[in-house]
């Protein structure tokens, strides 16, 4: 990688548990401001929160430009369900919808549905692997022109562009097609914490963009070779793949000097990615490893989002900004574009379609 | 006493994917893009309309062993959609269709919960149930369930996500829940307090004796399909008496017939109007298949314009998927061969008499009319609307058959509420600790 490759920041507006659309509206709104890539909104079923979803659907028509991450898990959804609402999701914010997809993995969750006892990880993420490999073949189940409303012979839709996935896996089967029409970016973006583990396999086969929580920069090139390799293995393209270091910033100290630790100052747990300290030795941080090729990016997970997002946007994206480190405006409309991904071609149309 | 005329509850219906849309006008747009339901949204608001309503679909209509493909296609999800819309409306409800044949209980109550909260006060939920293996080949429990067991699983599932409304102490505590039931045994915690109407609004649009009774027991609004007075008034009477075995009281049900209507400069222009768009609706080939959904044979060699087929219907067709059929063949059949012999038509001009007319044709003055007279008479509490065009077809009605009804004095001039419930005149759930 290039240190000229363009850098990618993302940012997580969710917290302690709150319900009023306006909280998160103001939120995405600021992160806007600061042009980021997209916003994630986490979500389980083990705590209290609203569906992130849901949220972020509500945030849609209150921004412009940002990309709208919702977590949606896979353990105890229904996968034609998922498909249809992350693809809902990319309609009304016009191509900025992305899907962080997660894994129900407690005994407690399993019985809130009462349908399945829990599974192991491995299981769970292979499942979520068809999950999101079955919502992508439902996506394309439309080609783009399938809609023709030609009047003279009555044919609202051609026929012959719309698709069944018949998809068959261990867990469940899906006929198909969609009920919503391929979405305004074909694939909404895909995004799974690859860290560690069996995700990591599931990441590198199905998304977009990966997470890797990493306290060095090294370790977080490692885990970025490994994730091309392994993507590449599954005949991707590992050019299509953006790898973010996922980091839990606390800018609370904002006046105070770094604790002493790495290198030149802003100290990272030994557990992994928590950042306290300035948001300019946040700056040179982001800047340090994305310069080395450590990552094609940022995901950044503030520990008070009310407080510590501003202390990002007008603090650290400002002056990344200001060094031309960082976008300054949104030079594309969806989210693919800020990430600069491809639309992808459609996998049952002939010569894919359109692009 | 006050002798102030019944008031009225109006809704809108997104235009659905049955031929009573019109898709081939040239001002019909996207089914599918939000500017799409934002603009009949805006419009349901700007009439002071209760709630905007939205139908589901969980597997596109196959006709013959093919995807159907003359009416519209395709809509967005339901509930998705309507969080968007709660960030362009203020007073509007927004209520979504939603299967329990195809969901979990957990998962839907929360998202209603959360649509409640998103909206501040506006989410409702049409409850709906299927029992077909063909849409269950999408889902992970399958299709097949028995008509009776359809709505013990409804009924069950609706009392469950009650009670995960009421997890939450209304000071907003959370407290463990746990139900046993036939079909759900689910415990554990819900992540989401209880809602600004402590239960979303309920809706329920089955007609069978079944959910008739369920409506009774449970729901808040009933979806019926009863368009003419004497059937209305017959529906409205039978639902309505049901209620007391649940200790309701009448206005605690509000029954709402989905309607379409034709507005003209006059009661002539309006008739002229509605003919017109039945021909759109339709075509030479959808009178076709309209015919072959009762024969349930393949008729695709028969003249749309010519007299209709003298074989007799299959009964055991399964020519037809994903579409309730109505009725029993042989009686449909003999009743529109009958028909067309009487009068001499086609086998378009007999689909044209013998399906879908709209419900309210006229000037804005005798609709206003008509519309007050069904209220008055006991037929209904207020109407569906369902326009005929994507996304302009409620603008009319609001411009010029709101103001009539504001007039009137049988409808309101603005809200006076915040929430759904408010709108439909209906109590906060009693708060079950």
């Amino acid at each position: 990688m290039s240190a000229t490759a363009p850098l990618h920041l993302a940012a997580e507006i969710g917290g302690p548990p709150r319900y009023d659309p306006g909280h998160y509206t103001g939120l995405a709104r600021l992160a806007e401001h600061g042009a980021l890539d997209f916003v994630t909104l986490g979500d389980s079923f083990a705590r209290p929160g609203p569906d992130a979803l849901a949220v972020l659907s509500r945030v849609a028509p209150a921004t412009g430009r940002i990309g709208l991450v919702p977590t949606v898990t896979t353990t105890h959804t229904e996968p034609f369900h998922v498909s249809s609402a992350v693809a809902t999701l990319d309609w009304v914010s016009r191509g900025r919808a992305g899907w962080y997809v997660d894994v129900s993995t407690t005994g407690a969750e399993a019985r809130l549905f009462g349908r399945r006892p829990a599974a192991t990880a491995d299981e769970l993420w292979r499942e979520a692997g068809e999950s999101a490999d079955v919502g992508a073949r439902l996506w394309d189940s439309w080609e783009d022109d399938a809609e023709i409303r030609d009047v003279a012979t009555g044919r609202f839709i051609d026929r012959d562009k719309l698709h069944y996935v018949d998809f068959e896996g261990a867990a469940f089967s899906v006929r198909g097609p969609a009920i919503v029409p391929r979405p305004p970016q074909g694939h909404p973006v895909t995004v799974v914490d690859g860290t560690s583990g069996p995700a990591r396999e599931t990441a590198a086969r199905h998304a977009d963009v990966v997470l890797v929580r990493a306290t060095a920069p090294e370790q977080a090139a490692a885990a970025r070779t490994d994730l091309r390799r392994r993507a590449a293995a599954y005949g991707r393209d590992p050019d299509t793949l953006r790898v973010l270091v996922a980091l839990t910033v606390d800018l609370g100290d904002a006046e105070t000097a770094p604790e002493p630790g790495l290198e030149s100052g802003p100290p990272l747990a030994a557990d992994g990615s928590y950042y306290r300290g300035g948001p300019v030795d946040l700056a040179e941080l982001i800047t340090r490893w994305h310069r080395g090729g450590a990552a094609d990016g940022f995901h950044l997970t503030p520990i008070t989002p009310g407080r510590d997002l501003e202390r990002i946007v007008n603090g650290t994206v400002a002056l990344l900004q200001h060094r031309s480190l960082f976008r300054t405006f949104y030079p594309g409309g969806t989210l693919r574009e800020h990430l600069g991904l491809a639309r992808p071609a459609n996998r049952y149309a002939p010569e894919g379609g359109r692009a | 006493m006050s002798t102030a005329p019944r008031q009225m509850h109006l809704a809108a219906h997104f235009p659905g994917v049955n031929n009573t849309t019109v898709w081939a006008d040239p001002r019909s747009r996207s089914q599918i893009d939000f500017s799409s339901f934002e603009h009949l949204a805006r419009a349901a608001e700007r009439g002071t309309f209760d709630f905007f309503f939205l139908a589901e679909g969980l597997r596109l209509r196959e006709h013959n062993g093919r995807i159907h493909d003359l009416d519209v296609v395709g809509r967005p999800e339901s509930l998705t959609v309507l969080a968007a819309l709660a960030a362009v409306t203020d007073r509007l409800g927004l209520a979504a269709t939603v299967n329990t044949t195809f969901n979990e209980p957990y998962e839907l109550a929360r998202r209603l919960a959360t649509l409640d909260h998103l909206s501040e006060g506006r989410a409702a939920w049409n409850v709906v149930t299927s029992s077909d293996a063909f849409t269950g080949e999408n889902f992970r429990r399958g299709g097949y369930l028995d008509r009776a067991d359809r709505y013990t699983r409804a009924a069950e599932f609706v009392a469950t996500a009650r009670e995960l409304w009421d997890a939450w102490t209304p000071d907003g505590t959370p407290r463990p829940f746990r139900h046993q039931g036939q079909h759900f045994a689910i415990e554990g915690e819900f992540t989401v307090p209880r809602s600004p109407q402590g239960h979303p609004v309920v809706i329920q649009a089955g007609d069978s004796p079944e959910g008739r009774e369920f409506a009774a027991s449970t729901a808040d609004v009933v979806f019926t399909r009863h368009g003419t007075l004497e059937e209305g008034r017959a529906f409205y009477a039978d639902v309505k008496a049901r209620l007391a075995r649940y200790g309701r009281e009448p206005d605690e049900l509000k029954i709402m017939p989905g309607v379409t209507f034709v507005l003209g400069d006059s009661d002539a222009d309006a008739q002229e109007r509605a003919a017109g768009i039945r021909l759109q609706q339709v075509s030479p080939q959808n009178a076709l298949l309209a015919l072959e959904q009762v024969w349930g044979r393949d008729l695709s060699s028969y003249d749309p314009d010519g007299p209709l087929p003298e074989i007799d219907p299959d009964p055991e067709s399964s020519l037809v998927q994903g579409r309730v059929r109505h009725g029993d063949p042989f009686a449909v059949a003999a009743r529109w061969r009958a028909l067309s012999e009487e009068k001499g038509l086609s086998i378009r001009q007999t689909v044209i008499e013998t399906t879908g007319r709209q419900s309210f044709i006229g000037s804005p003055r005798t609709v206003a009319e008509r519309l007050t007279e069904f209220v008055a008479a006991g037929a209904a509490d207020g109407f569906i609307l369902v326009p005929h065009l994507t996304p302009g077809g409620l603008d009319d009605f609001v411009d010029l058959v709101v103001p009539l009804l504001r007039e009137r004095g049988v409808f309101r001039s603005a809200y006076t509420g915040p929430t759904l419930r408010s709108h439909l005149g209906l109590a906060e759930p009693v708060w079950k600790g």
